[in-house]
């Protein structure tokens, strides 16, 4: 059987509040395969922002533990989990969250310059992601310039552009009309078929988790189901 | 780089950021390039004019002073003895003839010829080698020989600026001028000497000592000072102990007592000089650097509002993958490319500065490529120390919550 991409046991986040403590994982224990396409779900609360922090590395659990890609990443240092996410997560932010004072391509070229790569061959790769999600005739167009849509995908050439073991969308429609919407998910579902990609994805709307194949719902800080969409 | 875009974005705060860095390096960019044209100046133009090289001047008191010599010794200059003739005569009796030896006295007197009159003429009475010792070169006719000055001929040489106020167009060469009532023949024009700090060094008339001319710039016999050229230093300073010995003793001087008369030399001025440019780079680098202290507070708070504002930003760069020390490099580039930037524009208001002073005042101006040099590296300086602190903060933001900040 092949490694899980993801494997999480016994996770845990717990944040002090006022003089308190507040438990906002307590304990999850998840396992993702590569090439799934899992929708995390649950209410506000629940703790899915923390356990997609976690599982992004911007953050480290309190206790627990965490495999990404084999490797334990639930003990690293700032700056080995700095690389990890350049190297193996692929983010997409509600919110966009591109440069807004640099085009399109340097946007997309950003992780490529934290990764250290010479300039030719980033803006090489740059391109190249900025293609596959159809936008190779807007690469010196600045935010400003583009749609949300087109935002959106140059969020997603830029969550590419290392080739990631996980892309991690984080409510990708959220800030999109319902045809846009659907724009933006066909190129989800298109990568994670003919590139094999994994994606986990969360979010709060019963019609997005739709695309996925499989749903991970959480309540109070644990998993409460984990259901395959039936074929 | 992103930096440069940032900047132009934010003009304002860019250009307040920019001042303290612009104006410390301004002033030391003009003060520098000023202060090292009166230095050339003084040295080569100034010392040399006044006073000639290796040249001493035996005065009654010093002629220049550095700073209020104080009532009481004033009083005392008042109260040493005059120069007389005779202490020439001693003084070019006691040294060997390859040295230059003559008396200058002088005074503002009246000049008129017809009906133009002027009322501020320098007029000197002279001895014969006066004008060699200063280096004047006749122009027109030649100057007064030993028998003339025997025979206490009332003839005068005159500057160039006389010449052609009294006689514009004309050859003055055996012609009159009355100066402070009495009739001189001129017998010669000196070359144009030229002026310092705007003053015109062609304004004068010099006549023998012993000619009508002894009336009008001293008592009987006195005179305002014997000048000694050597032909070397060695030979000057060997000379002034020389002139100082037979001055004492000539003076009636006892061992313990001080000098009562001063031995002059152009090193007088260019060490009064000294002192005045050594006050100046003095408080130079204190104006320098009060200005960079503030400029790179103003920095500094820029730059941390700067991070406040772009929190959300450094959590996308580092969900990117940037490190700390990505980010730290990131912001010090920016604080140091507003700093150098300040400079540079300083650099080049310095010297347009420099270049104002010199047009409206006869003050000269020297560029000095040590300073722009120093210059630019305050100028980066400035920017890394004023950032460290803003770019560290940035660095150690926490991504979530950098990523939720709006």
């Amino acid at each position: 059987m092949s490694e899980p991409v993801i494997r999480t046991v016994g996770l845990t986040r717990d944040y002090p509040m006022g003089g308190e403590t507040v438990r906002a994982l307590r304990g999850v224990d998840l396992e993702i395969q590569p090439n799934e396409y899992v929708a995390i779900m649950g209410p506000s609360g629940s703790g899915k922002s923390t356990l997609m922090n976690l599982i992004g590395c911007l953050d480290t659990p309190t206790s627990g533990q965490y495999w990404l890609a084999g490797t334990e990443v639930s003990r690293m240092t700032d700056d080995e989990l700095a690389r990890v996410r350049n190297r193996q997560i692929g983010f997409v932010f509600q919110t966009f969250n591109l440069l807004p004072r640099a085009t399109a391509l340097h946007n997309v070229e950003l992780p490529l310059v934290y990764a250290g790569l010479p300039a030719r061959e980033r803006r090489r790769q740059a391109e190249q992601a900025l293609a596959s999600v159809g936008l190779g005739d807007r690469m010196e167009h600045r935010p400003a310039e583009l749609s949300g849509g087109q935002r959106q995908r140059v969020a997603i050439a830029r969550a590419l552009v290392t080739e990631p073991s996980i892309i991690l969308a984080d409510e990708p429609t959220g800030n999109l009309d319902s045809t846009t919407s659907e724009e933006i998910m066909k190129i989800l579902e298109e990568l994670h078929r003919t590139r094999g990609q994994t994606i986990v994805m969360v979010t709060h709307e019963a019609d997005i988790a739709r695309h996925a194949e499989r749903v991970v719902t959480l309540h109070d800080g644990v998993v409460s189901s984990d259901r395959l969409k039936a074929a | 780089m992103l930096a440069l875009g940032t900047i132009r974005a934010q003009k304002l705060k860019s250009f307040f950021s920019l001042i303290g860095a612009f104006i410390g390096v301004m002033f030391l960019i003009a003060v520098v390039s000023i202060v090292k044209g009166m230095d050339k100046y003084v040295q080569e133009d100034f010392a040399a004019k006044i006073f000639g090289i290796n040249t001493f001047t035996v005065n009654r008191r010093p002629g220049v002073q550095f700073g209020n010599p104080g009532d009481a010794t004033r009083r005392a200059w008042r109260r040493r003895p005059q120069l007389y003739e005779d202490d020439f005569h001693a003084i070019r009796a006691a040294l060997p003839s390859d040295y230059l030896v003559a008396i200058e006295s002088s005074n503002q007197a009246e000049g008129v010829v017809g009906t133009k009159h002027s009322a501020y003429i320098q007029v000197s009475g002279v001895s014969e080698d006066l004008f060699k010792i200063r280096d004047y070169r006749i122009a027109d006719g030649r100057i007064f020989t030993p028998e003339e000055i025997n025979h206490s001929a009332n003839v005068v040489v005159i500057g160039t600026d006389v010449a052609d106020s009294f006689f514009t167009g004309e050859d003055p060469v055996g012609r009159t001028i009355r100066i402070a009532g009495f009739p001189y023949t001129v017998i010669g024009v000196v070359e144009k000497q030229g002026n310092v700090f705007g003053f015109s060094l062609d304004r004068f008339a010099i006549a023998p000592y012993t000619s009508e001319i002894k009336k009008v710039v001293n008592p009987h016999k006195v005179v305002d000072g014997i000048i000694v050229k050597a032909q070397s230093d060695a030979m000057m300073k060997a000379a002034m102990d020389r002139v100082e010995g037979l001055m004492r003793s000539r003076h009636h001087l006892r061992p313990q007592e001080d000098d009562d008369f001063h031995l002059d030399t152009q090193e007088d001025v260019l060490s009064f000089w000294a002192k005045i440019s050594k006050v100046l780079y003095t408080a130079l680098p204190l104006l320098v650097g009060v200005s960079l202290v503030v400029g790179g507070i103003v920095i500094m708070n820029i730059m941390l509002m700067a991070v406040a504002e772009r929190t959300r930003e450094i959590g996308v760069r580092k969900s990117l993958g940037a490190r700390r020390r990505d980010i730290l490099a990131q912001f010090l580039v920016e604080a140091a490319t507003l700093s150098t930037t300040g400079a540079a524009l300083g650099i080049l208001a310095g010297l347009g500065l420099a270049r104002l002073v010199k047009a409206v005042s006869p003050l000269p101006m020297g560029v000095s490529p040590l300073s722009i040099v120093l210059g630019i590296a305050l100028g980066i300086g400035v920017g890394v120390i004023a950032g460290v602190y803003p770019a560290s903060r940035a660095a150690k933001l926490d991504p979530v919550a950098a990523l939720r900040f709006e």
